[in-house]
């Protein structure tokens, strides 16, 4: 099998699974459903690490189009796969993390009347993710990312009796399409000014774009770079839910659990942070738009995991966590650390995927209660999911060792280090952030897993480990969230595992400088010890525990006291309200008044029919000429004669 | 062999035939002609010589020669893929009609299968006089199809359509009757070679305005369109959304671009701004209705901006490169206005016959009538949000390919109008996937929506094949863009050189 079989093999494969189980999941039933669409990412995974350890044997990179889609007016639009360094990582990370959902899916779905359909979707978002991570085109790239719109648009509103749910897909949808907005005019004047689609040439012609500007208001002069830069970001900010885009992200919860560990975790909503750090080299010449970055990523990461603290619903907390995760991403992309924001991109899917299915594995446990205040002490029903989400929460908040800590760490010193306008409000954020992370996530630990019972009679007397399809993959998820980083942080950080996938400009590249200090992952740990971030994630962790494990009332005291804030909190700082009133409250008015003055009022009221009532009038008054009576016409006819007489006398 | 003349008088003559048998017989004789006119359509595509821009599978008759006037035919890459689109959608209206149309069901169907042979004359026709002639005679079956089969206000709504896109052709008329004073011929070609100075053009170019702006149809003048769509039936609007609003398109490529070109390029301004307010203020308008077929017509009149915006935009592309010999992103753009009609044929048909589908159940439009029919009926919600979300334009439809292209060659011309065009991404996906979320998902509204049947075999075929259609071209559009690039690379080619 050539290498490029293998790789449109692996997208396929995830295809097939899902359009078996889509038009042929009643015939062929639930097994087998399942039994196919697993096997169809199984495939894909195992060819995921066959071009794996192909990548790390020789390290070729493979660029080839697959079949030309259209030629028109000198740009020929291709499918075709870009498999580097990047790609490989991606691919094993979107792989992986969707093998372990599908078998999790056996048990969590166990009841659900949609299995197959559920299968089905899960298994056309692999497919669709994995045709984003391997373009090698900006046609492919959009189809990918519009691809895992559609299915995460069909998942959020899986159950979609569910008021709430069909809300959250519409909104999830209109909000992405406002980040695609950009990212079409982003990929819109790359076309322009590359004259390509293709991501190699478009690279190769964008260092002679540098001091290029466009009009686009008339008068001002804007470098064309930061146009294409800032436009592609804006897509980016959409997927992967940046401030002001975030907000369909919590909404999104409204799924399924498996497709919030899946989709809106682990990889659809890292999508973004890929793309840019596949478009380093346009990145890198324009530092506008990565101080823009820097200042969206650290307010994204900060505030966001501020609401978190004040989350009852045991997804949301999660989902703010991953926002405000994603935001630490983003800084590391503004930071030009392209390859701290990827390692943390697949430590942090596989933590927080295995996060999200041991909330899963709780609401399970919980019969579908959501609620934290209602859970706690947990532990002895629950040991595995209890273990496995200490792991997750550790790896989360960067205790030492875990994986989360070295990519965490390696982001927050390459902010440090950074030269880029706006770093040190950025390094400000992230660690203030990292206070704010250990706190939540060991607020919702605690009150799930210890102190009193506080769930109904009922529910604790069913309470009991979930089914080995689901711990098996928490377990299998928890092994990477604590060796992965140790593994892998000298060579993909500090080492040159990437090559020529991500391009850092000289004057940017702080993790270069940074490691010429590295000296192995046992002294990265100590090294950590000397800078404030391992304080603060403890200093969190231990606030949590004396709040609410041994003093609740100082939580209840605070929130009465900075009343406001929490307020702030509550509302989640407002984007939901104003969004609903300005945008879709205005939006319907525009349309509104557009419709019945425009359309209804003036066009057809005044101009069409009324040039119809204008015309019956005058015919009206028309109509009397020709009244059948004869003497009219004679005395017309009279009129007439006498009218040209006088005429032809008057003129000679 | 004459295919097209086949095609013109088999549709015609056959849909007298239909009349002949009578309303028991009427449906099986119906099919076999439009089956049978598409596969005579085929060659069309798979005979058709992509090298050349010239006219081919020419006819030519004397018709009336005293006034030079031919009855002459001839398809180049503009017209063979309109052609192709329409005896296929033929074939779906005689699906949708089977046993849905109770009240004279041969004079229905033969009324569609005469439309279909004037329809396939306007695109096929190399004279003007027949052009118009076929471009007027299109009126007639279509006024009968509302006005006997349409809903209550089909009166008002056939009077509208009627005097609207009458009045628009007369124009049209003059115009021809002017070139036809100079060029001493009706052929259309020679008129495309025709010197004409620049006030000759400037009128010329308004009284085509008028008559093919009426027909696709462009703000202000298309409010006779969502009434029409409202009144007529599901074929009606079908075959109204697909093809007829496609000749307004055609003119524009065949009449407009080619004989007037240095008044095109004076006036791009003018199309390019009433464009862009058909994508964003009409938009917005789809956005307020309450009635889904007004709220599909809407947002026709919103993608038919795209198809104005893309033949147009060449000229803003000139200006913006102060004429350098760079046209390439203005084949883009008027490749991007034909596909987007191709795609819009299938995608606007899918959409009517979908609420076709549900009218004939629950008869009414209203969205607030609906909510949650994908508990009753799930495969035909998995079609409609199929058909909705190419509709939105998403990667991989149909529906997205020609707005890519047209976005892409806009902002070529001025960053403003590719952003002003992209707010289609919004906008568009807001209107019908709102819609979606109000007819399609949530609980069960009311007793109706609970009986309702899903989708027989026949609603099933002739949505899937639709779907095909929408899914083949959206992975890969090529064959379809191969097709027009030589026609419409030598109409760049032509248009661009002034005839001043």
């Amino acid at each position: 099998m050539t290498m490029k079989t293998l790789y449109i093999l692996t997208p396929l494969a995830p295809l097939i699974g899902a359009i078996a189980a889509g038009f042929f999941g009643k015939q062929l039933g639930r097994a087998n459903s399942h039994r196919i669409t697993i096997a169809g990412v199984g495939i894909a995974f195992l060819l995921s690490l066959l071009a794996l350890r192909d990548n790390l044997a020789n390290g070729m990179v493979f660029d080839e189009t697959i079949y030309t889609w259209m030629t028109s007016g000198g740009l020929t639009f291709e499918v075709g796969f870009l498999v580097d360094r990047l790609t490989v990582v991606m691919m094993t990370v979107v792989t992986s993390v969707s093998l372990m959902v599908h078998v999790y899916t056996i048990g969590y779905m166990h009841d659900d009347p949609g299995y197959q359909r559920f299968f089905s979707y899960i298994s056309l978002f692999t497919f669709a993710m994995l045709m984003l991570v391997m373009s090698n085109n900006y046609l492919q790239l959009f189809f990918g990312w519009e691809a895992v719109g559609l299915v995460s648009y069909l998942l959020i509103g899986f159950w979609y009796k569910k008021p709430t749910a069909i809300f959250a897909n519409l909104k999830a949808f209109l909000v992405n399409r406002v980040g695609d907005f950009g990212f079409l005019l982003g990929i819109a004047a790359v076309v322009m000014y590359t004259g390509t689609l293709h991501y190699g040439e478009a690279f190769a012609v964008a260092p002679d774009l540098v001091g290029k500007t466009m009009e686009i208001i008339p008068g001002s002069a804007w470098s064309v770079l930061t146009v294409i830069c800032i436009g592609l970001f804006i897509g980016a900010m959409g997927k992967s839910a940046q401030i002001p885009l975030h907000v369909w992200l919590p909404d999104s919860m409204e799924g399924p659990t498996p497709i919030s560990a899946l989709i809106h975790a682990a990889t659809m909503v890292t999508a973004g942070i890929f793309m840019v750090a596949r478009m380093s080299p346009l990145f890198e010449l324009s530092e506008t738009a990565l101080t823009f970055i820097l200042i969206i990523g650290s307010l994204t990461a900060l505030l966001m995991g501020l609401i978190g603290i004040v989350q009852n619903d045991i997804k949301r907390v999660v989902a703010y966590s991953t926002l405000s995760q994603l935001g630490y991403m983003t800084v590391a992309l503004g930071a030009s650390a392209y390859s701290a924001a990827i390692f943390h991109l697949m430590t942090h899917a596989f933590f927080k995927a295995l996060l999200f299915l041991a909330a899963g594995s709780v609401i399970i446990g919980m019969h579908h209660e959501q609620d934290i205040r209602k859970m706690g002490g947990l532990k002895k029903y629950m040991p595995i999911t209890y273990w496995t989400s200490l792991i997750g929460t550790l790896a989360l908040i960067g205790f030492p060792g875990f994986s989360g800590f070295f990519s965490k760490d390696a982001i927050i010193e390459a902010v440090h280090g950074s030269q880029t306008a706006g770093a040190g409000f950025a390094h400000l954020c992230l660690l203030l952030g990292v206070f704010v992370t250990a706190f939540y996530s060991f607020r919702m630990f605690f009150l799930v897993f210890h102190g009193e019972e506080r769930m109904d009679q009922h529910t604790r007397e069913h309470l009991h480990e979930s089914p080995r399809v689901v711990t098996i993959p928490l377990i299998l998820l928890a092994i990477p969230s604590v060796i992965l980083g140790a593994m892998t942080i000298g060579a993909m950080v500090f080492g040159n595992y990437f090559g020529s996938a991500i391009q850092v400009a000289e004057k940017h590249d702080v993790l270069g400088r940074l490691a010429e200090d590295y000296h192995g992952v046992f002294g990265f740990v100590l090294h950590s010890f000397k800078y404030p971030a391992v304080y603060l994630a403890l200093a969190g962790s231990v606030a949590a525990w004396f709040i609410y494990m041994r003093k609740p009332e100082i939580a209840d005291a605070i929130s009465k006291r900075f009343n406001f804030i929490h307020r702030l909190l509550e509302n989640k700082y407002g984007f939901d309200d104003f969004n609903q009133k300005v945008f879709a409250g205005g939006s319907l008015r525009i349309a509104d008044k557009l419709w019945s003055v425009g359309d209804v009022k003036l066009i057809d009221g005044i101009m069409v029919n009324g040039t119809a009532n204008k015309i019956g009038m005058l015919s009206q008054l028309i109509r009397k000429v020709q009244s059948g009576f004869l003497y009219d016409y004679a005395f017309a006819m009279i009129i007439g004669l006498l009218a040209m007489l006088s005429i032809f006398i008057l003129s000679t | 062999m004459p295919i097209l003349s086949i095609i013109i008088w088999l549709t015609i003559l056959g849909g007298v035939l239909v009349l002949f048998v009578g309303d028991q017989r009427c449906r099986p004789v119906a099919l076999a002609v439009s089956v049978l006119a598409f596969l005579f359509s085929l060659p069309l595509f798979f005979g058709f010589d992509r090298s050349t821009a010239a006219l081919q599978f020419v006819e030519h008759v004397a018709w009336l020669p005293s006034f030079s006037i031919n009855y002459s035919l001839g398809v180049d890459g503009i017209s063979a893929p309109l052609i192709l689109l329409t005896t296929f959608i033929n074939i779906i209206v005689v699906i949708s009609a089977w046993e849905v149309i109770k009240d004279r069901p041969a004079m229905y169907l033969a009324s569609f299968q005469i439309m279909t042979g004037f329809m396939v004359g306007v695109f096929a026709a190399a004279d003007a006089i027949l052009f118009y002639v076929f471009f007027e005679a299109t009126l007639l079956p279509m006024f009968l199809i509302i006005g006997i089969w349409g809903g209550p206000r089909r009166v008002y709504a056939t009077i509208k359509f009627f005097l609207y896109t009458f009045l628009g052709s007369v124009f049209m008329l003059v115009a021809l009757i002017y070139l036809y004073s100079e060029a001493g011929s009706f052929d259309i070609q020679t008129f495309h070679k025709l010197p004409l100075g620049a006030n000759a053009q400037t009128l010329i170019f308004f009284a085509f305005l008028i008559a093919f702006a009426v027909k696709i149809p462009m703000w202000p003048v298309h409010t006779w369109l969502p009434d029409a769509h409202v009144e007529a039936p599901t074929a009606g609007s079908a075959v109204l959304a697909a093809i007829m609003l496609k000749m307004g398109g055609y003119g524009f490529l065949r009449f407009s671009l080619p004989i007037v070109p240095d008044a095109s390029l004076q006036l791009a301004w003018l199309m390019i701004l009433l464009s862009l307010i058909a994508v964003v203020y009409i938009g917005f308008v789809a956005l307020a209705q309450s009635d889904m077929k007004k709220l599909i017509a809407y947002s026709s009149i919103s993608h038919m901006g795209f198809v104005t915006l893309g033949m147009f935009i060449m000229f803003g592309i000139m200006a913006n490169t102060q004429g350098s010999a760079d046209i390439s992103h203005a084949v883009l753009g008027l490749e991007g206005a034909m596909v987007q009609m191709i795609s819009h044929g299938f995608i606007s048909a899918a959409m009517f016959l979908c609420v076709g589908v549900v009218y004939d159940r629950m008869h009414s439009r209203m969205i607030s009538d609906y909510g949650g029919v994908v508990n009753t009926m799930p495969v035909f919600a998995a079609f409609m949000v199929f058909f909705a979300m190419a509709n939105a334009g998403l990667p991989g439809t149909s529906g997205f390919v020609g707005e890519f292209m047209v976005i892409i060659a806009s902002f070529k011309a001025n960053f403003w109008f590719a952003f002003l065009a992209a707010t289609t991404l919004i906008l568009g996906a807001a209107y019908t996937l709102w819609m979606i979320k109000r007819v399609i998902f949530g609980e069960v509204a009311n007793d109706n929506v609970a009986a309702l049947t899903d989708v027989n075999g026949r609603e099933k075929l002739m949505l899937a094949m639709l779907a095909i259609m929408v899914l083949f071209f959206g992975l890969w559009p090529q064959p379809m863009v191969d097709l027009m690039h030589s026609s419409i690379s030598n109409l760049v080619a032509h248009a661009t050189v002034s005839k001043l």
